[in-house]
């Protein structure tokens, strides 16, 4: 249990520390093979016992009929067999000695007998002693004497017989068939009879057995007493090795032809005969064979479907994963940058305030020596000491004029809500730049949505938005080019305006620091470095928002989006 | 003659006399507080015409003092001089009824002008309050020119 809680927590394990692609790559992998261990083990488990249950069960299946086939017909055998000899001992019994020792007594019985009896082929009485007394058939044999040979020994013990084939008359094989009979007084005589086995093919032709199939008799020394499709004729000895038990049975073995072979015999009750059904492997277990081809095909399209859908359900799942984790990084980076924004704003603020009293004390320090110099009658270098005051108190000027813009008062106090045309209030402020482009053989195009709904902001403030904006942009191209301003509805909260020119453009470092207050790429003296730290400032104040893109040498697009509903924060 | 009076209020003592000092050169009555609790005692003893306070003071601060100002003595025009002020100072101090509000550093052209202003404000509020009393309502004519009454 130890090793498996191991590997899966291994598994679950998601490393935090790697670099990203790495690190979606190892949590792919993982899930996958956590997802193919968890579905391909239980089906493959099911498909191997499966196999084997269903192997077993089909062997059986297929075996049993087989089992009963050989039975049956050793059945058959048997009953003929049995009728026969039942036959000969009526014929033993119903007449008396001196009816059966006369030949033409007994010519008329074995004419009835072949009559009634298919495959007779001889009859005749022996004595007690074995001597030949009456004959009916073939071959005379009037006055031979049996005594001492095995049959007639066996017969005298057992009261009957039933030999093994041999070829008798006309080369047909044949079966004796030999009883005993005692009177009451004691009196005995045997009456023996002769069959030819073609019944025997007759009974095994009846079976219908498939061309690949073969069955036979042979006798306990392995001696065929029919003939065998494969393995020899009747006489022959056959090659097949047969187990020396009486139960039936059935074995798998290969045969002499190389085959794979199923070998089903059945040994006889009252004669040495064994009944022998041989089938092919591969024709017995045709059904087991496609079984196992559906089983397999079933298992590897199980297989080949778990493995698409695993992976391309992990690869949905990376995506999804990938496509969160990159819009929280992206979230965290603006709520950084905005954080940033709001403190470099607040220590401006700070620093302006502070520098704002020292400064009032120059100015009237500054002041009260011009003044002075101004009222007196007579003051040496008079007009020199009034221009080097008044470069003090104009240097003072410029500070106030930068701490005013970074506290945000050069503007009108209050934020002055009212209902406004978003479109108008752009139109209006481009009023004031036309001359400009015009000087600079700048194109602008225009494409408001007419549909843009009104909203509450303030007039003055976006203006100074628009304004600030569309001064960059300016200031972006050195001659000619084309800004393009155009309004939108972003979604039910937001609507938005886009400057986009086509300057210079900005680098990914410029673009970082964009919004912060005193960074500017112009050169020292020409510029506060303000603008667009204020126009942030103000769009915040108005609940709405800003994005930047830029490509060097390409262009800038600037996209202000301003709220529908007033914004509730406005003035503080 | 001087003009007016103007009463001075800082806790930046540099600052306050060199403007005092520019400011009477200018011909204007003058006098400078250099706390919240002094400008309420001055205000006690002499009311000025107009009253120029700073925002952040250590103790009493411009806000206070304005309230009270507008409060005590009416006739009194407020203007507030600061270097620290936010908006929503400046929003606080106009609902306190303060006459400008002017931020640190300040020309001082711009300052002269707007305590004339308040001068003249504080004059048209005399005459207003001189027609009422003519009118016989004196309770609205006193409730005017209530910081103006003890002076004369």
């Amino acid at each position: 249990m130890r090793p498996l809680k191991d590997i899966l927590s291994h598994l679950l394990d998601i490393p935090d520390d790697r670099t990203t692609p790495e690190r979606y790559r190892i949590v792919r992998r993982n899930i996958a093979t956590l997802m193919l261990i968890i579905t391909v083990v239980p089906l493959s488990l099911m498909t191997v016992i499966n196999y084997f249950e269903y192997q077993t069960a089909l062997r059986n299946e297929i075996l049993a009929p087989m089992r009963a086939l050989v039975n049956k017909a050793k059945y058959s055998f048997e009953l003929f067999l049995a009728g026969r000899l039942s036959t000969v001992n009526f014929i033993a019994s119903a007449y008396t000695y001196e009816e059966l020792a006369d030949d033409k007594n007994l010519n008329r019985i074995f004419r009835v007998l072949k009559k009634e009896f298919e495959g007779f082929v001889d009859l005749g009485l022996i004595d007690s002693r074995g001597t030949q007394v009456s004959y009916a058939g073939p071959y005379d044999l009037h006055g031979k004497n049996y005594a001492g040979q095995g049959w007639f020994e066996q017969v005298k013990v057992n009261g009957v017989y039933i030999s093994d084939v041999f070829k008798g008359y006309r080369r047909f094989p044949h079966v004796a068939i030999a009883v005993q009979h005692i009177t009451d007084d004691g009196k005995e005589w045997i009456v023996r009879a002769t069959i030819n086995t073609a019944k025997f093919d007759d009974l095994i032709t009846s079976m219908n057995l498939d061309p690949e199939s073969d069955a036979f008799l042979i006798n306990r020394q392995g001696v065929f007493q029919t003939k065998s499709k494969f393995y020899g004729e009747v006489l022959d000895q056959s090659p097949l090795e047969l187990p020396k038990s009486f139960e039936p049975a059935v074995i798998e073995k290969k045969d002499t032809l190389g085959r794979d072979i199923f070998l089903v015999y059945s040994y006889f009750n009252r004669s040495d005969f064994i009944f022998v059904l041989i089938k092919p492997r591969s024709e017995v277990m045709k059904a087991w064979y496609t079984l196992r081809a559906d089983l397999l095909i079933v298992f590897l399209i199980g297989l080949v479907a778990i493995i698409v859908v695993v992976l391309r359900l992990t690869d949905i799942m990376m995506k999804r994963m990938k496509e969160s984790d990159d819009k929280r990084l992206l979230a965290m980076r603006e709520m950084e940058h905005s954080h940033k924004l709001s403190s470099i704003g607040r220590l401006a603020a700070g620093v302006a305030h502070e520098v704002n009293n020292p400064l009032a004390i120059i100015n009237e320090k500054a002041g009260l020596i011009k003044d002075l110099i101004e009222f007196a009658s007579s003051f040496p270098d008079k007009e020199k000491f009034l221009s080097l005051v008044g470069a003090i108190i104009q240097s003072v000027e410029r500070c106030r004029t930068i701490t005013h813009r970074l506290l945000g008062f050069a503007r009108r106090m209050d934020v002055e809500i009212q209902i406004l045309d978003i479109n108008d209030v752009i139109r209006e402020t481009l009023g004031f730049l036309e001359k400009e482009a015009l000087y600079k053989g700048v194109t602008i195009n225009l494409d408001l949505d007419e549909n843009l709904p009104r909203v509450p902001s303030d007039r003055g403030q976006l203006q100074q938005v628009f304004l600030n904006l569309l001064n960059n942009a300016l200031a972006a191209m050195e001659k000619g080019g084309a800004i393009s301003i155009s309004s939108f509805t972003k979604d039910d909260k937001m609507l938005g305006v886009i400057v986009e020119d086509t300057g210079q453009g900005m680098s990914e470092e410029t673009l970082k620091h964009i919004f912060e207050p005193f960074f500017t790429t112009k050169k020292a003296g020409q510029g506060t470095g303000l603008g667009l730290s204020i126009t942030y400032g103000i769009i915040k104040r108005l609940g709405g928002d800003v994005e930047v893109q830029s490509r060097l040498g390409e262009g800038t697009r600037f996209t202000v989006y301003i709220p529908k509903e007033s914004p509730e924060q406005a003035g503080t | 003659m001087k003009e007016f009076k103007v009463l001075m209020v800082d806790d930046e003592e540099d600052f306050v006399r060199t403007l005092d000092e520019r400011i009477q050169m200018r011909n204007l009555d003058t006098s400078v507080a250099l706390s919240g609790e002094e400008a309420m005692k001055k205000l006690e003893e002499d009311p000025p015409d107009v009253l120029l306070v700073d925002l952040k003071m250590p103790g009493m601060d411009g806000m206070e003092v304005l309230r009270r100002a507008r409060e005590a003595y009416p006739g009194v025009q407020v203007v507030m001089l600061t270097g620290h002020g936010s908006e929503a100072d400046e929003v606080e101090a106009r609902r306190l009824g303060v006459f400008e509000y002017l931020r640190k550093p300040v020309a001082l052209d711009q300052l002269m002008r707007t305590l004339k202003a308040a001068y003249k404000k504080k004059l048209e509020e005399t005459m207003v309050a001189a027609s009422f009393a003519e009118e016989g309502d004196f309770d609205s004519a006193r409730e005017i020119m209530k910081g103006h009454d003890k002076n004369k």
